[in-house]
């Protein structure tokens, strides 16, 4: 506990602190009334009021669309799943920018909608929500699928022999053993929402403003800290009293769940019943998340003279084009690499060590542990980023100028996704298989490595895979952090998508599309790593 | 080999075990009796240091185990429900007491087979341990538990979720598998036949007290308290008033073993030591319940006064339920209780 | 548990335990290097500053210092994050304040003073701070209405060309532009309008352009990718407007790298609608390689990095004897005379303009 203590109190508590004492500080008195000000605000209070219900309209829509997918991702086996599944995940990485163009071909004037049904949603709040199931959609599959398809299914058969109907069944006996999962996925969507940011600019236009807009404005363009101040306590606040809820709906439902392999619970869908749920699901993701998806592709593909690989060969060939080569993508390539396994391997590490000692220990202390871990979910990543800059600028912490602040503020957004995505699965193995290991002789390091390891290899895995995901496709810390010139892909593509030209936006398509590419090969690589676990068990 | 020192366990208000001492001598077998909720699954898990011990010592071997976590203790315990490794395989979880103290591949396959084979499941190694029956599991379980040879081998309800004649056998095969290998065994169980089969010495617990300890027999023939007596499943029980030879009770007289103090007490008369006779002979009573139990009949006999009694008799000689008959007591069958 | 696992494991604690060490490591090489006042110069800019290979290459084969680039964010937050780590400054040399946020940085004394060589070939007008030299211009353009040319023709329409023939009913609808709150070139161009029509007359001036279905959008990535038709992602995108806020340099860059070269650039400039930005450098206060700073200083208003500036980052250079490339000259306009406002007077009512045009625009 004391490692994941470290990291949270020097990158995430002290950097916060700063900025926000600095702006509510002035000559060494503490300006409290400032707080007041900008709290009576009306139009903070609209901003607050939009932040927060558009996160939970957007939270139970993509609920409400994912779970489905989530069980059919669980449950059953079709050709292509893995590869299904690194896919919808595609678009967690991708930059909004990028992402909020691609939506705009489906929702907005002659996109998919408009030509079909005449129908345009850009500019609307739909937009955004929609733009957040996109995003968000392989959240709930993979952190709640992760759990659902390690369920045992009899418990579920047990309940329909004493009379409960499917639905009664699922009802009483899945979805309280899901309860934890789905309210982890469904806080993370929340706290994702609720700190959106370019979603809500590119789709809903100037007229949304979302509290984590509002700070960026303050902070990185008008310098007015103390105003920037009260509202990261404001969003403190309001992401505190979610914590809270959350960890008293959680805490009520945890229990011992007996796990079972995840690949003796999926199989082919039997039924029409089954198919046409299966179908349903892949329309969705076909609609929400594969349309916008080939819309980036075929722009990349979509040069001056039809469709061919100009703008990948302009990728490949500085120079060429009179000297506007900003990126080398290659370089981009194994910039976000090295960032993401760096960040991964501290979220994980960091992660694993907070969960399990939050599954070893009770206690309000640990509770409170577990809650500010999901912080920095929660934080604009404009206040994480200037905090930094001004907490870490003394030796022995002069960091600013150090790659290693890049994969760090990465991780800590990887952290709390390592965190949720074990947490039940640890909480969920008998405590006796413990004992019974400890009893043979082995030592509490090595009874986890030997029995918590195992059970919890698969959640790692997806846990990892987010990290990575997470760090891969990070934008916001990564470019608020002053940092050598080794940009990554996102960074790259936004560089190129800052300026005009035909060329340069063909490349700024080619290297999403690439972007997509790596994200996709190293989740089906982790997906690999997943289903090898059993090797010698 | 084990010695336990006024143990004290308590979970917040409640005192599960109160001051517990207790000695397991090398090569012994020991059950603890008791209902559930009696502390006995708790005293194991002390011995394991699993539980700490709020007050009160463990010794293995004469040293003080306080400061010795669970893994170094060098104990064995087969957990109730098996808690079998889901992940891993037959040979996976028997083997894993003996990786864990560094046994060579080669040697360690070699103690799982033989271990297999002890158990009745040769060449069970490779299946999954979700696939097998209740009973295999609990083979698996002591297997996995008898591996690392143990200095002590704990079992909790070793044979609770078997069905009857599976049990029976197994006890049978326990008893001669301990006195083979010279193993120390502390056991805990509910049901006293296991126990009495099993034990060198029986413990029977209540409240997180020892209500007796004692080889089988004796506790059988003299259980310590009405408690005792009851949890063995004799419910022929009276308040009573020695005098003499006699003891006044409210099924009349009932005779007591010679040298029995004078003054209150209670009397136990064991189904065996209730004669059934003619309504003149002795108390009269009708017979309310009979139970075949295979090689004699238990009957159900509701006197004038006082609580019902049980009275085995033989098969061709048991009355039948609405008859009237009269009550005799044996001596050789009257236990005193304090 | 397999050996593949076990090893990946390993080999991710080893890195995650390895993290601080090489980050301890890497920041004291830093000082190491800045401390003794040696081999490397640090420049702080934002995200858009880009400069060939071979022209960083030069100055350190002229120097003999080697630039070490830190970016971050546009301009604001670059010069944000100047300000508030000005106690202990980032680097050496800050490029990349322009005129609108100029009052901002020299309020906040964020450099030294220092005459660059070369300043002589700089004319007056792009000379901000001339008294005090505590900022050098290194290179400047504009901001204006950018025309899709197909657009005009198809319709037989002349395009604008001032800010008046914005608001003409033939103009209905036709113009995109950022959110002065949130986008740089989105507040040139209010600024702009302030410039043309003066403190009091350019809200009357939004307010017509409001009738006359202006629409706004919150980033220049927005307007000019997604919502204009004349460019090829707008193209792409199905944009339907064919006027937009953007630089006097995009015709030239729309048609870089084209093949072959069009004659005439598929958007034009609207020559009578810009404000002129111009983008300064300055040696940090604090600095630990003042001379390697001041060196920097100079190269930038050198020929080499003067020439190499436009087809980086697309602006033109401010030193006359600096050429411009040919894309330039044949696909730019000539902007004779663009809106200018005084950089104190920007940084005295830049926050009330931007809330003002908030409250007229987007409500």
């Amino acid at each position: 506990m004391a490692v994941p203590l470290a990291f949270f109190g020097v990158f995430f508590a002290y950097p916060v602190a700063s900025i926000v004492s600095r702006g509510l500080k002035d000559g060494g008195s503490w300006q409290f009334a400032r707080i007041g000000e900008v709290i009576t605000d009306p139009r903070i209070g609209h901003v607050l009021w939009f932040t927060t219900w558009q996160a939970a309209a957007s939270t139970a829509l993509t609920l409400l669309l994912a779970l489905p997918g989530a069980y059919v991702f669980a449950r059953f086996d079709f050709p292509g799943k893995h590869l299904l599944r690194a896919v919808v995940t595609v678009p967690f990485v991708l930059p909004t920018v990028v992402v909020g163009s691609a939506f705009l071909a489906l929702l907005g004037r002659g996109g998919l909608l408009d030509e079909l049904w005449g129908v345009r949603l850009d500019t609307t709040v739909w937009a955004i929500l929609l733009a957040h199931v996109f995003f968000n959609y392989a959240v709930v599959v993979r952190t709640v699928g992760g759990l659902w398809a390690q369920l045992d299914p009899r418990q579920e058969e047990a309940a329909r022999v004493l009379g409960a109907g499917r639905l009664a069944a699922w009802r009483r006996v899945t979805l309280p053993a899901l309860g934890p999962a789905v309210a982890a996925a469904a806080l993370m969507v929340f706290l994702f929402t609720f700190t959106s940011f370019g979603v809500v600019q590119i789709l809903g236009g100037p007229r949304y403003a979302t509290l984590e807009v509002e700070i960026y404005q303050q902070t990185a363009q008008l310098l007015d800290l103390p105003t920037a101040a009260v509202l990261t306590l404001v969003q403190f606040a309001a992401v505190a009293a979610l914590l809270g809820v959350h960890a008293w709906t959680v805490r009520r439902r945890e229990a011992t769940l007996k796990l079972v392999d995840a690949a003796r619970t999926a199989r082919r869908p039997q039924g029409a019943a089954q198919w046409a749920l299966l179908a349903s699901v892949l329309a969705v993701v076909a609609l929400l998340v594969l349309v916008p998806l080939v819309v980036l592709v075929l722009r990349s593909l979509d040069g001056p003279h039809g469709y061919d690989l100009t703008y990948y060969r302009a990728l490949a060939s500085a120079g060429d084009n009179g000297g506007t080569f900003v990126v080398a993508p290659l370089a981009a390539i194994g910039n976000s690499l090295a960032y993401a396994l760096a960040a991964t391997a501290v979220a994980v590490v960091v992660g694993g060590l907070a969960a399990a000692a939050l599954t070893r220990r009770e206690g309000r202390l640990v509770r409170g542990f577990d809650a500010l871990l999901m912080l920095p979910l929660g934080t604009s990543a404009v206040t994480v980023g200037f905090g930094f800059l001004i907490a870490l600028d003394e030796p022995p912490l002069d960091l600013r100028t150090s790659w290693i602040l890049v994969p760090l503020a990465q991780a800590l957004v990887g952290v709390p996704f390592v965190v949720r995505t074990m947490l039940p699965v640890l909480r969920a193995v008998d405590v006796r298989l413990r004992e019974a290991a400890a009893v043979l002789g082995a030592s509490p390091l090595r009874a986890w490595r030997e029995v918590d390891l195992p059970l919890v290899g698969r959640a790692l895995a997806v846990a990892a895979g987010f990290a990575f995901a997470v760090s891969l496709g990070e934008f916001g810390a990564t470019v608020f952090i002053a940092r050598p010139d080794s940009p990554t892909l996102p960074v790259a593509v936004a560089r190129l998508l800052g300026r005009p030209g035909a060329l340069t936006y063909g490349q700024a398509m080619a290297l999403s599309t690439i972007l997509m590419l790596v994200c996709a090969a190293a989740l089906l690589v982790l997906e690999r790593v997943r289903t090898d676990r059993t090797g010698e068990f | 080999m084990l010695r336990l020192d006024e143990v004290t366990v308590r979970f917040g208000e409640r005192t599960v075990l109160d001051a517990v001492d207790l000695s397991v001598a090398e090569h012994e077998t020991v059950c603890v009796l008791g209902p559930s909720g009696s502390g006995k699954s708790t005293l194991l898990r002390v011995v394991a240091g699993l539980q700490r011990a709020d007050a009160g010592r463990v010794l293995l071997a004469g040293k003080d185990q306080s400061a010795v976590p669970t893994h170094r203790r060098g104990v064995g315990l087969m957990f109730q429900d098996h808690q079998l490794f889901p992940q891993r395989d037959v040979a996976g979880n028997v083997a894993f007491g003996l990786r864990m103290r560094g046994t060579g591949r080669a040697e360690s396959a070699r103690r799982v087979a033989e271990l297999l084979e002890l158990v009745g499941l040769p060449g069970a190694q490779r299946r999954p341990v979700g696939a097998l029956s209740g009973g295999e599991q609990q083979r698996v379980a002591l297997a996995r538990a008898l591996a690392p040879e143990p200095r002590l081998l704990m079992l909790d309800e070793p044979l609770g979720q078997l069905d009857r004649s599976l049990r029976e056998r197994l006890v049978v095969e326990l008893r001669a598998l301990f006195g083979r290998l010279g193993t120390t065994v502390l056991a805990v169980t509910h049901d006293q036949g296991e126990a009495f089969a099993l034990a060198d010495r029986v413990v029977v617990m209540r409240d997180g007290h020892i209500a007796q300890a004692g080889t089988p027999l004796e506790v059988w023939r003299r259980p310590a308290s009405e408690f005792v007596a009851r949890f063995l499943g004799f419910d022929n029980v009276v308040p009573a008033t020695v005098r003499g030879e006699c003891a006044e009770t409210v099924w009349g007289r009932v005779p007591v073993p010679r040298g029995t103090p004078e003054g209150a007490c209670r009397v136990l008369v064991r189904p065996a030591g209730v004669r059934i006779a003619s309504v003149a002979e002795g108390l009269a009573c009708d017979v309310v319940a009979r139970t075949f139990r295979g090689d004699h009949v238990v009957v159900r006999l509701r006197p004038a006064d006082g609580p019902e009694l049980e009275a085995a008799c033989a098969l061709a000689s048991a009355p039948g339920v609405g008859d009237r008959v009269g009550a005799v007591f044996g001596v050789d069958e009257v236990a005193v209780l304090p | 548990m397999n050996t593949t696992l076990r090893r990946a494991l390993g080999a991710t604690a080893a890195l995650a335990l390895g993290v601080p060490v090489l980050a301890a490591c890497g920041s004291s090489d830093d000082k190491g290097s800045g401390e003794s006042g040696g081999k490397t110069v640090t420049l702080v800019s934002h995200d858009s500053f880009v400069a060939s290979e071979a022209v960083l290459k030069e100055f350190t084969e002229r120097t003999g210092y080697t630039v070490k680039v830190l970016k971050s964010g546009d301009a604001g937050r670059a010069v944000n994050q100047a300000i508030l780590s000005k106690s202990h400054p980032q680097g050496d040399v800050f490029f990349g304040v322009d005129n609108t946020l100029l009052s901002r940085a020299l309020d906040k004394d964020l450099f030294a003073p220092y005459e660059a060589k070369g300043l002589d070939r700089v004319p007056q007008e792009f000379q901000a701070d001339a008294g005090e030299h505590r900022v050098t211009p290194v290179d400047t353009g504009e901001i204006c209405v950018n025309y899709d040319r197909a657009y005009f023709a198809d319709h037989k329409l002349t395009p604008p060309q001032s800010f008046d023939d914005l608001v003409k009913p033939e103009y209905k609808n036709l113009l995109v532009t950022e959110n002065s709150a949130t986008s740089s070139p989105g507040l040139a161009f209010q600024l702009a309008t302030i410039a043309q029509y003066g403190d009091d007359g350019w809200k009357d001036y939004w307010k017509k352009l409001k009738e006359n279905g202006v629409e706004v959008v919150d980033g220049w990535e927005q307007a000019y990718n997604d919502r204009f038709s004349g460019s090829a992602a707008g193209k792409k995108a199905k944009g339907d407007r064919p006027l937009v806020v953007s630089y006097a340099s995009s015709p030239p860059a729309e048609v870089l790298g084209v093949k072959p070269e069009p004659q005439e650039g598929p958007t034009g400039v609207a020559t009578g609608t810009c404000f002129r930005q111009t983008e300064f450098a300055g040696l940090l206060k604090g600095a630990r390689n003042t001379e390697g700073g001041k060196a920097l200083i100079d190269f930038m208003l050198g020929r080499t990095f003067q020439e190499d500036m436009p087809l980086q980052m697309f602006v033109k250079p401010v030193s006359q004897d600096a050429k411009l490339p040919e894309v330039f000259t044949k696909y730019g306009a000539q902007i004779d005379k663009p809106g200018t406002l005084a950089p104190e007077k920007i940084a005295k009512n830049r926050d009330q303009w931007v809330k003002e045009w908030s409250s007229l625009v987007l409500k």
